[in-house]
């Protein structure tokens, strides 16, 4: 893959930029979040709850008086952290359990195919409150029961390309030449589903932002005192009528984020798909 | 018809396996868990039973469905009621929420999106391009709590919490603005730029070249012969997105403190109570499936082309 033509084609338009810029952003806060923080995220000073933005706060502080801003640039890390450690398990358990079913036996296959429509049946954030009022909150739990949520999406992709791989002429071809299946798989099968996975994951991001921030702010997702976008939401709720800049600041964070990987997601799948690139 | 419904079961059946299965992950058990540490083991193995955690997961299995099948959702443990009843009862308000939140998504969406694919690349294009995306990007419990905060709190506009006086249809009308507001503005953005671009390639058929050769107006091509068939993937998005509705209903219902069944569900939850969980989650699970098979059906009716290429395939 051609990564600087790649880059090249997500910038070409206004909305590309803005997701690289954003989202770039984003990662180097997430990476470098001790740096950009000005504050402890989690010393209380309960002299000062409740401020509003000042130069020492330039967001404010919450009820405990945490300071919000550091607080914010923290929950950068675990938002982006989330997302791509869920994302990640998901595409590789999808992408095995995907690939796996196209070349089993038909009765592994529909089980396989079977347990995602199962998970699938669930609507996704009442899957996972489901699957949360089992597993009980905390950060493993929520990373755990978001990417068994987003499995099946991987893995029906991965299935139907691997299918229709297996009906192709150079597959044949390959297998004549005597090629074992997993050099097929590696060198051929792969290389030619990541594309469409890819473009799939990098949609997947916001909505995955989205339900950690989702089950955070419901109180069965990441528990303080851990900075996370959803918790400081939950608390702006709380106090929204005496310190709205809690509810402002945490929310405003996760808008820009959901807007810049959309917008990225959305680049990329324009710049990747090749059917999409003759309709434009 | 008959393959889609009885899938639609099977998927039912599967989604009761894996809520039974569910509570069987659970480390302890689950009265444990609700009675809490110092319970006796006496009190432990009632609340199981009552529970029916005491039985195999097969024989589990077949109980609830049967009771499922007569309406008999299990017991409420906290309040000893029946939770078929506090389902329907929550229904309502939820129904209201969604059935608001989508004509909204309708409304404006449909509107928002035929402007765009009319004049592609005007000012208009470009700004409902931006709104589209930017409602897109919210997700609905930030809406909530920025409509709420602007809304409610500082301009004093719409009430602030609750769903109104029983009985009283208006004042629930009212109460349901803001949250259906902010449940459905994401749905406005999704209709809109999936509108706008069926649209535009509906609009580039051959057959509406034919129209306008044959002098028909703009608005008479648009409005009679290019916007129906435009809405139909718009129609297949909005049925996906009624699960997401749904799920939506929690923080929008939890956030105005209104009664339904995400808020039912949440409740649930919170006091691990779980008959009210898998009851609720499993109506939630059907009306899901259900909207999709209807969704599926609709197409039936609205795109002749799917009429025909059933009735060939009826022949062959």
């Amino acid at each position: 893959m051609d990564w600087r033509k790649l880059l090249r084609e997500i910038t070409s338009t206004r909305a590309g930029t803005f997701g690289v810029i954003s989202v770039g952003l984003l990662l180097v806060i997430a990476v470098f979040a001790p740096l950009f923080a000005i504050h402890d995220p989690n010393a209380i000073a309960p002299m000062d709850r409740l401020q509003p933005p000042s130069a020492m706060h330039f967001f404010g502080t919450d009820q405990l008086g945490r300071d919000l801003y550091s607080r914010v640039i923290y929950g950068t890390r675990i938002a982006i952290g989330v997302a791509v450690v869920v994302i990640s398990v998901s595409l590789i358990v999808g992408i095995l359990l995907g690939v796996s079913a196209a070349y089993a036996p038909r009765p592994v296959d529909q089980l396989i195919v079977s347990a995602f429509d199962i998970i699938n049946s669930f609507p996704r954030l009442i899957l996972a409150l489901a699957l949360v009022a089992v597993l009980g909150p905390g950060l493993t739990n929520v990373i755990l029961l978001i990417s068994i949520a987003f499995i099946p999406q991987f893995g029906r992709v991965a299935r139907a390309q691997t299918l229709a791989m297996r009906n192709s002429l150079f597959f044949e071809a390959e297998a004549v030449l005597g090629a074992e299946p997993w050099r097929i798989l590696l060198h051929h099968v792969l290389p030619n589903i990541i594309g469409p996975i890819f473009v799939l994951a990098s949609m997947n991001i916001p909505v995955v932002i989205t339900i950690e921030a989702g089950l955070s702010f419901l109180g069965v997702g990441i528990r303080p005192p851990l900075a996370s976008w959803g918790g400081l939401l939950h608390d702006g709720y709380t106090y929204l009528d005496q310190s709205p800049w809690l509810a402002l600041t945490s929310g405003l964070a996760l808008m820009v984020a959901t807007l810049g990987f959309t917008l990225l997601g959305e680049a990329l799948r324009d710049a990747i798909d090749p059917k999409l690139q003759q309709a434009r | 018809m008959i393959f889609k419904l009885l899938t639609a079961a099977l998927a039912v059946v599967g989604a009761v396996l894996l809520l039974l299965s569910l509570t069987t992950l659970i480390p302890g058990d689950p009265a444990t868990v609700l009675l809490g540490p110092r319970a006796t083991p006496e009190a432990v193995a009632a609340l199981n039973s009552q529970m029916g955690l005491d039985l195999p997961l097969p024989i589990r299995l077949v109980r609830f469905l049967a009771h499922a099948f007569a309406g008999d959702l299990g017991r409420d443990v906290m309040s000893g009621r029946p939770v078929a009843d506090m389902v329907i009862e929550s229904l309502p308000n939820t129904a209201l929420l969604a059935v608001s939140a989508i004509l909204l998504a309708i409304l404006f969406g449909i509107p928002l999106g035929a402007l765009s694919a009319v004049r592609p690349g005007r000012i208009a294009d470009q700004l409902i391009a931006f709104l589209s995306v930017g409602f897109v990007s919210a997700p609905s419990f930030v809406s909530s709590i920025f409509l709420l905060l602007v809304f409610a709190l500082w301009l004093d506009w719409f009430p602030v919490l609750g769903a109104g006086e029983r009985g009283d249809f208006l004042d629930q009308l009212w109460h349901v603005v803001l949250p259906a507001v902010a449940l459905g503005i994401t749905w406005v953005g999704y209709v809109a730029r999936l509108l706008r671009s069926s649209l535009l390639e509906v609009l580039n058929e051959p057959y509406i070249r034919t129209m306008r050769a044959y002098g028909l107006s703009e608005a008479v091509v648009l409005l009679k012969y290019a916007l129906k068939p435009a809405c139909i993937p718009t129609l297949a998005v909005l049925g996906m997105g009624v699960g997401e509705l749904l799920g939506g209903a929690v923080f929008a219902e939890v956030i105005f403190n209104r009664p339904g069944l995400g808020s039912l569900i949440y409740g649930a939850i919170e006091t691990r109570n779980y008959p009210v969980v898998q009851g609720g989650v499993l109506v939630v699970v059907i009306l899901y499936l259900l909207t999709n098979v209807v969704v599926d059906l609709s197409y039936v009716w609205i795109d002749p082309r799917v009429r025909l290429q059933m009735q060939s395939r009826g022949r062959a």
